[in-house]
């Protein structure tokens, strides 16, 4: 090993690695792109919101006991959720890639 | 086993038995809670081994725990940033587990505990709840301004507050959704197809050369199965990493 040579840039990438310096943008790894990888991601962020939703329904109805009127409110509001999901999806919230 | 009487039966390979007959019996210790255990003797035999010599010019065991740290370590930093670096054991434990349990599962006469959604829904509940007390510890009460985006009306708050906490609860469900639906997808297909190589194989000389067809099915599926391993290992970390990412910086 030749330990002088690229001293300069081996402290550099170490000051990096550290958090010394800024960090570069750019070396962000994403989800695994694929049309069946993203079409069942899609499929289960839908479902699991959905059942969320209905599952905070129903144990509501049980306790106040509203019957069908609380799980038909949280039905809708787990399905737009699961809308929320998809969009966020392709959306990140605060501009990291997925 | 695969294919008695003429009903394929792919989901028996799931069932818990115990371990080690009556021993097992009586503390109630399954071959899946063993299969856990295995995985965490390899886990730590990995890195202990691997990292025992600590070579300059590393081995096979050293480059194989070295590159995983690696893997992990990059994924972490790169999705959180450098705050990220203290759960970086966190996430490393849940990737090497995952991992190791995906791929034990694919040998012969074992058991995958990926593929109970006991295990992954119990993994995903850790996940939302370290998550969780990150963002309070981090954030205190501000954390749940999370749950209603700024600029938005406020009139349009009691529509958005419930829709948000759903969305945010549904993560575990989603979180372990993914990955038992994969390992149970895979295992099953497996088994018909190995099912029909036996089945198909039994109906004498020309049955033998079509069970051919699909033996090379399964041979390409153990091939899908163990990229589908790797990256359902991946997926469950790297998203776990976006959450604490989230949990991190809030907006």
């Amino acid at each position: 090993m030749n330990e002088r040579d690229g001293f300069e840039q081996r402290l550099r990438e170490a000051r990096t690695r550290q958090g010394l310096d800024k960090p570069s943008e750019g070396g962000k790894q994403g989800l695994p792109p694929g049309p069946m990888g993203i079409g069942f991601r899609v499929g289960v962020e839908l479902v699991s919101a959905l059942v969320v939703g209905i599952g905070i329904g129903l144990l509501l109805d049980r306790w106040l006991g509203t019957k069908p009127w609380l799980f038909l409110l949280f039905f809708v509001a787990g399905s737009a959720a699961g809308i929320l999901n998809v969009y966020r999806l392709f959306n990140p919230r605060s501009g990291r890639k997925i | 086993m695969a294919a008695e009487g003429k009903a394929i039966d792919a989901l028996s390979q799931f069932e818990l038995a115990p371990f080690l007959g009556t021993i097992g019996e009586s503390v109630r210790f399954s071959q899946s809670n063993a299969h856990m255990l295995l995985v965490f003797g390899l886990i730590t035999a990995l890195m202990i081994w691997g990292t025992a010599k600590r070579a300059i010019i590393p081995g096979r065991i050293q480059a194989l725990a070295e590159s995983s740290y690696e893997f992990v370590h990059e994924l972490v930093v790169g999705q959180i940033g450098h705050e990220g670096k203290r759960y970086f054991p966190f996430v490393f434990s849940l990737f090497m587990f995952i991992l190791f349990g995906n791929l034990l599962g694919l040998l012969p006469y074992a058991f995958t505990f990926t593929s109970h959604i006991a295990v992954t829904f119990a993994l995903a509940m850790l996940v939302i709840v370290v998550v969780t007390i990150v963002a309070l510890a981090i954030h205190g009460l501000h954390f749940f301004s999370y749950f209603f985006p700024e600029g938005a009306p406020k009139l349009l708050a009691p529509l958005i507050i419930p829709i948000e906490i759903i969305s945010y609860l549904s993560r575990p469900v989603s979180l372990s959704v993914r990955l038992f639906a994969n390992m149970v997808a895979g295992h099953v297909m497996l088994k018909v197809f190995a099912s029909f190589v036996v089945m198909i194989g039994s109906a004498g000389a020309l049955g033998f050369l079509g069970a051919t067809l699909p033996l090379a099915v399964n041979v390409v599926l153990i091939g899908f199965e163990l990229l589908v391993a790797c990256l359902q290992a991946y997926v469950f970390a790297i998203l776990t990493s976006i959450y604490l990412h989230d949990a991190v910086h809030l907006h």
